[in-house]
Parts: structure tokens; sequence; C-alpha cells
């Protein structure tokens, strides 16, 4: 039998190597060295490698940033931990001002080699407050990286290279995908160079561009449309900072279409900039408009009665494909990819609250 | 301790320094935000004298006079007003963003409390390399509203950093007065102790004061006795932002602004040199430095255009 890992222990192992590889890497983030380790993502590292290093902090998301800059800046390697992305929301000043512009604004002198890990949540009632993805906020801002992992397979590498980058790096971990597993032999080295831009599943129809829970979806509405002949190309867009636009140019030349799906607001997003850039760049191989789905205009409700159909899933997305191709198929045809059991649960393995 | 004469001579070089940029700002080749820190020296120049190059500095948006006081070089500074190539940051940052890494001077930024974090997160980086050197963060009393204060101050008592917070107090805020921002019966001093940290309130326009107290609060530090906080009571003579005095406006009351002059950190200092001290030798020496570094200035190039993609990645 094969053996398998997961996602949450992936990103566990990935800070294991890094901090053994440089002396001078310090974690901290609020409960990260608690009973439940953020999830399991931090179990063991401060036994491992002391509390100098791996620590608690108080809940001064601001200040603690600047902190790890100034750190950062005075040659120390910074990770810091935000169980829920929201809460990093105080410490824009820190990150907008000070991080994202260092290396820029004093020409070149000082470099900021700092990564913030930030867990979207989803389901259970997270709400207005603990579910947003802001990667567009972030990815609009100039000097900053993004990263959004989607895959078991090479979720280390991401997160090692993120943190060994001497540059200001957010790494956007949705939690629904800390359960996630692959077969050990398929996951890739950390020291693999990275590809920002990968094609997951090749096809010849239609190009799907998606990151984060969006691109498992958009996998399982792919593998469902191969079975009713609809061969869909699907896109991992894993940094956001730096698109390598030939590999989407070069797909939409080959497919005629395209659907992105973003993991956010549909409106001004990461998706938008997808499609404008494809528009802008492929106007003359399009054989039909593009089209989009993301996340509606209103902030995420609370109760399990309002959030059914918040997130396109992956349903939504074979009929927006079966829709944009011009293809026959009823609704019905996509039924086999209807969610079993609660919507608010990514699968039986996930129990509330968090 | 530095003798009063050198502490009185780097005084007397930040204020003419500064006084020529007054004098020039408006030829309009300065173009550029400028906070001057005229009437405010003794504070820079006392704390500066405890420190060594090893010890890191961080300022906020008036920083010339920590800057200069640290070592910062002067042709760089004022090659930086001009925009120029030659500038401490090539033009990127202005005068908000001084930078002189050789002298120990890291940073000093524009938001009000933003640099304070980054002097902590410095003295966590000195406490874990084990380096025992010490960060200094200055910043006004306006940064003491600002949550990025507080949240600092607990993190470097907690922790016990090497760790000195200076707070030159003038009392305004722009044209807001003290009593509009804090409550009047309450002081940053009680606050800083609350928190936990050792604290030293002093006249901020006496430098011998202000060398004693630094020197004295570095050497607690490097005890291990914790952060040290500094409430320094000082006055800006000019307007917040710019060349020109603006007591027109009324937003200080007269006998306060006649007062403070009256009590400028150079005069109460010049009154107590030796009589053997001769001041017009020293300004003549000055004055020269200054003339070659407004002539370099504006001698310099304007840095390239197409150089704008640089360092947006390290």
């Amino acid at each position: 039998m094969l053996e398998t890992a997961n996602f949450a222990d992936e990103i566990n192992r990935a800070q294991h190597q890094s901090m053994q590889m440089d002396s001078s890497m310090l974690s901290f983030g609020l409960g990260i060295d608690d009973p439940k380790g953020i999830f399991g993502t931090t179990s063991g590292l401060a036994k491992a490698f002391g509390s100098e290093r791996v620590f608690d902090m108080p809940t001064a998301e601001n200040a603690m940033t600047g902190i790890g800059i100034g750190a950062a800046i005075a040659g120390s390697r910074v990770l810091m931990t935000h169980q829920r992305l929201d809460f990093f929301l105080l410490a824009m000043d820190q990150l907008v001002n000070n991080a994202a512009k260092w290396h820029y604004m004093f020409n070149g002198m000082m470099k900021v080699p700092i990564t913030i890990r930030l867990i979207i949540g989803r389901g259970w009632g997270q709400g207005p407050t603990h579910a947003q993805n802001l990667q567009a906020w972030f990815a609009h801002v100039p000097g900053l990286k993004v990263v959004v992992p989607s895959r078991t397979e090479n979720v280390a590498q991401q997160l090692h290279q993120a943190i060994m980058d001497d540059n200001p790096v957010l790494f956007i971990e949705h939690r629904w995908l800390h359960q996630q597993s692959c077969h050990t032999e398929s996951i890739v080295s950390l020291e693999q160079p990275l590809e920002h831009t990968q094609i997951v599943r090749e096809g010849k129809n239609i190009t799907v561009v998606a990151n984060s829970y969006m691109l498992l979806e958009a996998l399982r509405a792919a593998e469902h449309l191969a079975e009713l002949g609809i061969d869909c190309e699907v896109i991992d867009t894993a940094c956001l900072h730096q698109i390598n636009w030939s590999v989407l140019h070069s797909s939409i030349e080959k497919t005629g279409h395209l659907l992105v799906c973003d993991s956010a607001r549909k409106e001004f997003s990461c998706g938008a900039e997808i499609l404008a850039n494809l528009s802008e760049n492929c106007f003359g191989h399009f054989n039909r408009a593009p089209v989009r789905l993301g996340l509606p205009d209103y902030p995420e409700p609370t109760s399990y009665g309002l959030t059914k159909d918040f997130y396109p899933c992956a349903q939504a997305i074979a009929c927006k494909i079966s829709e944009l191709l011009g293809s026959k198929k009823s609704l019905e045809a996509h039924s086999p990819l209807e969610q079993s059991g609660h919507h608010d649960v990514p699968g039986s393995w996930f129990k509330g609250p968090f | 301790m530095k003798p009063l004469s050198d502490l009185y001579q780097q005084m007397l070089r930040i204020r003419l320094v500064e006084e020529e940029i007054a004098n020039r700002y408006s030829e309009q080749k300065m173009r550029c935000p400028t906070h001057l820190s005229i009437g405010q020296e003794a504070v820079a120049v006392g704390v500066s004298s405890a420190l060594t190059i090893d010890d890191k500095v961080y300022s906020s948006h008036r920083a010339h006079a920590h800057y200069l006081a640290k070592g910062g070089s002067v042709n760089k500074l004022i090659a930086e007003l001009y925009g120029k190539k030659t500038g401490c940051t090539g033009g990127r940052g202005g005068s908000m963003h001084l930078c002189d890494l050789d002298a120990g001077f890291m940073a000093s930024t524009a938001i009000v409390a933003n640099s304070i974090p980054l002097a902590v997160g410095h003295a966590l980086h000195f406490q874990t390399q084990n380096t025992g050197a010490i960060s200094v963060a200055y910043f006004g009393e306006g940064a003491t509203e600002e949550g990025a204060f507080y949240e600092s101050l607990n993190f470097a008592v907690l922790k016990s950093l090497p760790m000195l917070f200076v707070c030159e107090n003038n009392r305004y805020s722009v044209y807001s007065s003290l009593d509009v921002r804090q409550p009047s019966n309450r002081s940053i001093i009680d606050l800083a102790k609350a928190i936990g940290a050792n604290t030293i309130e002093l006249d901020g326009n006496d430098v011998v004061a202000v060398a004693e107290a630094a020197n004295e609060a570095k050497t607690s530090i490097l005890q291990g006795k914790g952060p040290v906080l500094m409430e320094c009571h000082t006055y800006r003579h000019r307007e917040h932002c710019g060349p020109n005095y603006d007591d027109e406006l009324g937003y200080r009351p007269k006998q306060e602004v006649e007062d403070w002059l009256k009590r400028d950190p150079l005069v109460l200092a010049e009154v107590q040199l030796p009589s053997t001290f001769s001041k017009d030798k020293i300004i003549a020496s000055i004055s020269s430095e200054i003339g070659q570094a407004f002539s370099l200035a504006e001698a310099a190039e304007f840095p390239s255009i197409d150089q704008n993609y640089e360092y947006l990645y390290a």
C-alpha cells in the first residue's frame, strides 16, 4: 500500500526543515505552541527549537507584525502565523507601509525576509469576519509576494521557499485544504524551483483558472466533464505576485475558451485581473466571451440557512462550463457532482467550531 | 560622559544645518515635506552621546536631528532633500525616510508610531543573537496615542528586551494641543510605568540631563533590567512641517512660545560653557561643511528614472 501525507503535516514539515536550515529563524503567532498547534500545522516546533525561537505572542497583530519586520531587517528570518486572516487586518500599516516598501524605499540597502501565514476559514458559521480571502488586496501592493497553495504535493515546497525568500511573502492557506492528502511519492522536493503558474490538468476545450479551494472544485468538475466528452485544461495560479502569463496565453490559444474561478468576491478580484490580461493579450483567440465565477458581493452570513449557495462548488463550475461551450447538457447531467451531506463542511472529518 | 562643549557643538551643527535648509527651502529645489527639529536638538544629541555604532536607531517624521546626532552623513541628508542620486536613499524616501547604516541609523518612517515596533523587533534580534547592543526608538508624544506604542512597549517589557524608548513631548500634534488628545491628569510616564517599563522624565532641553539619563538608561538595559522609557519635555520652534514660524495662527499660547524660546537648548548650554570656548571658529567650520553639502547636492544628478523598477524585490 502506498503511503500518504496530508496538507497540514506537509506545512508542519516545511517549518521544521526551514528552522533546521536557518538558525536565525524565529516563528511566532497566537496559539502557535498551544495543545492544538494551529490545526496541527505548528505542533512540535517549540519543543524542537526552544521557546526563544518559537513562541506564542500578545494579541497585538499590528505591533507584532512590525516587530517581525524589525527582526527581519536586523538579520533574523521570520515566520508569523495567524489562525484567521481577518485578524491580520489590524496589521495593515506595518504590512503595507513597511514590509512591502522597505527594500525599495531604502534603495536596496535592507531586506525583509518575513513570511506571514494566513488561514482562511469557511463553513460551520465562520461568517462575516472569519472567512475572508483578501488575496486581491495583498496582490495589489507592489513589493509583496502572495502565495496561495492548493495541493498537498507542493505545499511544503511553496512554504519552504516562501520562508527562505528574502522578501515579505503572504502565504494564504484555506482551512478546508488542511485535511487533503496525497501519495508521498508524488511530493515535490523542497528545493525544486517553484512553478508560479502551473497546468495541473491538460485539456483542449476550455482553460479553467483557479487557486486555493476553488482549484479542487475545478478539478472535480473537470474529471466529471471528461466523462461527458468535455476536456478542461486546469491551471493553478498559486503565485499571484508573479503570474507566468505565457502559460495562460498559450492555453487560450489552444482552447479558445476561458473560465476564471475566484476563491474571493468576484468583482475587483484577482480573477478580474487575469481576465483583463487575457482579454488584452488573447482577444483574437477567444471563441466566446470569457466568464468568471466567484463569491457574491456581500459578506458571508453565518446561518446554515443563509450560506447554501455562497460558495460556487464543482457542480456550479460544470454548469458554467457547459453553458459557455454551448453544450445541451442540462443541470441534471451534472448531478453526480452534487454535494452529499451538509454544505457547510468539506467532509465528515470537519467538526466545528473552527 | 562627553564634555559639554562637544554636546553643544553637535547641537549647534544640527541647528545650523536646519537653519540653512529653512533659508533655502523657498527656492523650491527641496521638493519634499520637511519637518525641522529646531528647538529639539538636545534630546538627539544627549541620547546619541550614550550610544555606540553597534546601537541601532529608528525615528519618525521629524528625524534630521536624530540622524545627524547618530553620525548620519550631512552630505547624504542634503542630497536626499534635493532628491538626488547621492541622497541617503537615492531619492526614494526624502526627508521622512532617512537612513545611514554606516552610522547605525537604521531608518525614520513617516506614519506616526510606525517605526516603534521595528526598533523593538531589532531589539528582539539583539536578544536572540546575544549581541550586547541596544535598540532605540524616537517618537513624539502623539505616537503614545497609537495602539502600536502600547503593543510595542508591552512586548518589550514582557521579553525584557534591550530597548530604549525616547519620547519627545513637544506638546503639539500638528496644531492639536495635548489637552484635546490626552487626559490632563494622566502622564505618559505613569502609563509606561503601569505597563512595566523603567522610566525617566526630564527636561529635554537640558542636553547634560538628557546625556546623563541616556547613559544611566543604557547601563540599566545592558544589565538586563528591561526597557527604559525617557520622556523628554521639549518644544519645536517652527511650524509642524516646513521652514517657517507659524505662531501668527494662534494655536500655541503666546506666553508659552516665549517661555520655551527662552529655554532654547543651545542658549541653556551656552551659558555653561567655559569662557575659553570660541564659538566663531566653530561656526566658520560648520558653515563651510554645510556650504559644501549644499553645493554637492545642487551639483549632483537626479537618479535615473530607468531605475524605478529596481529594488522592488530583494
